[in-house]
């Protein structure tokens, strides 16, 4: 048990970072496996992070509106406005604009939704699946009536746009070799992952993957994380927007105008969704908005936000976790590291049972050691997964996650219910 | 007045796009009332009628079962496939189709109300990620596994599972109508799910206002407590309700097997969601939602034509269904305000004036 209340007692990126680190050993001891060294490549950790942006840009909106105390189930409706106005703003005005109205598009959205939620009391569910719906539909009606009209000779239709500019990429300097006023840095963890040394260079892959040629998108929303954290638990407008979430009748006792907290949190949380959206639209995903491109990564994205407890670093963990998988799928054209995925996730859930076990939950250790079982049965009988497992992993997880901590999660005390000023 | 609202902020939608409103709307009301156009309407209103009972069912108790989508895809996969295998006299058939529809579509709902009561997992949570399990693993999965060889049905793009043969699906209701009005054209079939859509629809209404599990189902969602305080199991109403609504989402998917006799591999998505604005609308009675899903399907049918006579793009009525809801949901919750302060300043005017 003590091992328990050191864990406890570590700040949060020092937990998270042992956590990622016992899961780099775990990885790299299972590739040896199935001889694939695709699960720690460089390439591996730096597609996920491209994949993990979005989820990380859509749980930290989570994040904003559900400490706030509004439930945002609209995520995925205001990613999908997002993609749209990045794309065009992209195309009308210049890269930079593109993620700017992308933002501001998915702002509209969450400003629909708090109109709806705060001034008029709305389920907070029934405005998300409302703007769930009609996101969609504006972004088809705007194609239609502009990339069907004025782009189509580049390209344009109604369920895509011609190719989307982008911004640049960013480089570590010292660590990964980026250029500092002009002077190339040396190139410190591509060297460590030249040599191959066992498991250092491992690190060093994954690090430099994690340090190099990304986009400016990652590099501000890498920076958005320790920021929000400051943000939310270190200032006075964070402990008036969290106090929203939580008790707001002791906050509107103490003056707080909840009603703005309340606004403030879902419009960013919008914007935040929707640079998410401009993010997947551009050079880094995908190069052009299309239809349906959103693939669900704004319930993902909320997925994230539980799994992390409603905390930054474990939103950032979430959506690493959960873009792994999607970036593995891509580089994996045999479906071997996808296959070693399958025993990580039972010795994950062994972990579990053990983990359950030392807490003396005879009915949790059974349901893990079953989950387990199955797991590594599947990974010992099949060749290689079928392509869809990939696709579903993010929610099978958080479906085990929930099953087995949902006890542990703590929600904003006052998440989704509506509040009207003045009966308390 | 949800209409209202929702007319006038899609008129000002269609301003700003630069189309005349009232021609559009126009042209939708004259196509709608075709003949052929009302099979249209009647066809796409049945999926959207039961889709939003079942969303119904869990409203009345306070569950958001937004994994209708999820289960009525997987009920509809299984049942066509199972439907696909068997040969069994007509009436038969159909029931076995019918039932395997909603066992599973019940089944995977119950998954979400077993977790709800045994983990306190919220059932909006569980069933968005059932729906994501289902959409983008099973349903994939079972596609690749019974995906019937080569062309289908003598039609090569609409590859799916196995053809149900003639005594497994419903007949159509032409020969019905057709007795009161003229033969319909074009190749239109009235569906035959329509009975069973009103099947649903009467069993809604008697089970929740004529039955004592539906009084114990009112009042669960009412008041939790005082339905505790009465003797109604709070966690075994909360597994009844989901199941009996996933059982429901099970039938949505019958429309489109019934009429193509087999599951397509792009099945129509959307019908879970729609449902729950059906039910909103509909204020989660049987009689409402049958208004609201035949206004929805009238607004999908009617796109089309919009199109045509180019007074407007369709891509518009999607967001006319979306500013519906919102608007369904802002004036109820708006008349319901108003409504509890004309009662206090009644109950204060009461006690003030009463001895006079």
């Amino acid at each position: 048990m003590n091992v328990v209340t050191y864990l406890k007692n570590m700040p949060a990126w020092a937990r998270w970072a042992l956590y990622a680190f016992v899961g780099v050993v775990v990885l790299n001891i299972v590739q040896g496996f199935d001889d694939t060294s695709l699960l720690t490549a460089e390439g591996s950790s730096r597609a996920m992070l491209r994949w993990g942006i979005p989820i990380l840009l859509a749980g930290l909106g989570g994040l904003f509106a559900e400490r706030a105390g509004v439930v945002n189930i609209g995520l995925e409706g205001m990613m999908v406005l997002g993609t749209w106005f990045g794309a065009w703003g992209a195309l009308q005005f210049g890269a930079w604009w593109g993620l700017f109205f992308g933002a501001l598009g998915g702002a509209m959205g969450g400003l629909l939704h708090a109109v709806a939620t705060v001034q008029f009391g709305v389920d907070h569910v029934i405005s998300g699946v409302a703007i769930n719906i009609l996101g969609p539909g504006i972004a088809r009606f705007l194609s239609s009536e502009i990339f069907n009209v004025k782009f189509k000779d580049q390209g344009g239709s109604i369920t895509q746009s011609p190719r989307v500019p982008t911004v640049g990429r960013f480089t570590f300097p010292f660590l990964a070799g980026g250029d500092l006023f002009g002077w190339k840095t040396p190139d410190l963890l591509g060297w460590f992952d030249k040599k191959d040394w066992f498991f250092v260079s491992d690190i060093t892959g994954i690090a430099r993957g994690l340090t190099s040629n990304m986009s400016w998108v990652t590099v501000f929303t890498l920076a958005l994380l320790p920021f929000t954290a400051w943000l939310l638990w270190r200032t006075k407008f964070g402990l008036r927007l969290r106090i929203s979430g939580e008790r707001p009748e002791a906050g509107e006792a103490q003056g707080v105008n909840i009603y703005f907290y309340k606004y403030v949190g879902v419009v960013v949380s919008g914007a935040l969704a929707g640079l998410a959206g401009a993010f997947i639209a551009s050079q880094e995903l995908s190069g052009i908005y299309k239809e349906g491109q959103t693939t669900g990564r704004g319930f993902i994205g909320l997925a994230a936000l539980i799994f992390g407890n409603w905390r930054p670093m474990g939103i950032f963990g979430g959506a690493m976790l959960f873009g792994y998988p999607f970036a593995l799928k891509l580089q994996d054209l045999e479906g071997k590291a996808s296959h070693s995925l399958l025993l990580v996730t039972a010795i994950a859930m062994f972990a579990v049972m053990v983990w359950a076990i030392l807490r003396k939950n005879r009915g949790d250790s059974l349901l893990a050691a079953v989950f387990g079982g199955l797991a590594l049965l599947w990974y010992l009988t099949a060749e290689t997964p079928p392509d869809w497992w990939a696709a579903i992993l993010p929610y099978v997880i958080v479906l085990v996650v929930l099953i087995f901590f949902t006890k542990r999660l703590r929600p904003p005390a006052a998440d989704g219910q509506i509040y009207r000023k003045g009966e308390a | 007045m949800a209409l209202v609202f929702a007319i006038a902020a899609s008129s000002i939608v269609l301003l700003i796009a630069g189309s005349n409103p009232l021609r559009a709307y126009g042209d939708m009301i004259n196509h709608a009332s075709k003949l052929e156009t009302m099979v249209d309407i009647l066809n796409r209103a049945t999926p959207l009628f039961i889709s939003g009972i079942a969303a119904a069912i869990g409203f009345r108790m306070n569950l958001f079962n937004i994994g209708v989508e999820g289960q009525y895809l997987l009920a509809a996969l299984v049942a066509a496939h199972v439907g696909g295998l068997i040969d069994l006299p007509a009436p038969l058939h159909v029931a076995v189709i019918l039932l395997v529809g909603m066992t599973v579509g019940a089944t995977y709902s119950g998954v979400a109300g077993v977790l709800k009561v045994s983990r306190g997992i919220s059932e909006v949570i569980s069933t968005i990620m059932l729906n994501a399990v289902a959409t983008s693993g099973l349903i994939v999965a079972g596609l690749k596994l019974w995906q019937a060889g080569g062309a289908v049905g003598g039609n090569v793009t609409r590859v799916g599972t196995e053809e149900i043969p003639k005594s497994g699906r419903i007949p159509s209701l032409n020969s019905i109508v057709e007795i009161f009005t003229r033969d319909i054209g074009r190749d239109r079939k009235l569906t035959g799910v329509l009975i069973v859509a009103i099947a649903v629809g009467i069993g809604y209404h008697v089970l929740l206002n004529r039955s004592r599990f539906g009084y114990d189902l009112r009042a669960s969602g009412a008041n939790p407590f005082a339905a505790q305080a009465g003797g109604v199991s709070p966690k075994r109403m909360v597994v009844l309700a989901m199941v009996l609504s996933g059982a429901v989402a099970g039938l949505v998917g019958m429309t489109e097997i019934m009429q193509g006799g087999l599951f397509p591999a792009n099945p129509i998505q959307g019908l879970g969601f729609a449902g729950i604005a059906v039910a909103l609308l509909g204020r989660n009675s049987a009689f409402g939602a049958a208004v609201a899903a035949l206004i929805f399907a009238f607004l999908d049918i009617s796109s089309g034509i919009l199109q045509n006579t180019g007074s407007a793009s369709r891509e518009i009525v999607q967001i006319m269904q979306g500013l519906i809801i919102l608007a369904a949901v802002v004036a109820y919750q708006v008349t319901q305000r108003v409504r509890d302060r004309e009662e206090a300043k009644a109950a204060s005017a009461a006690l003030i004036g009463a001895p006079a």
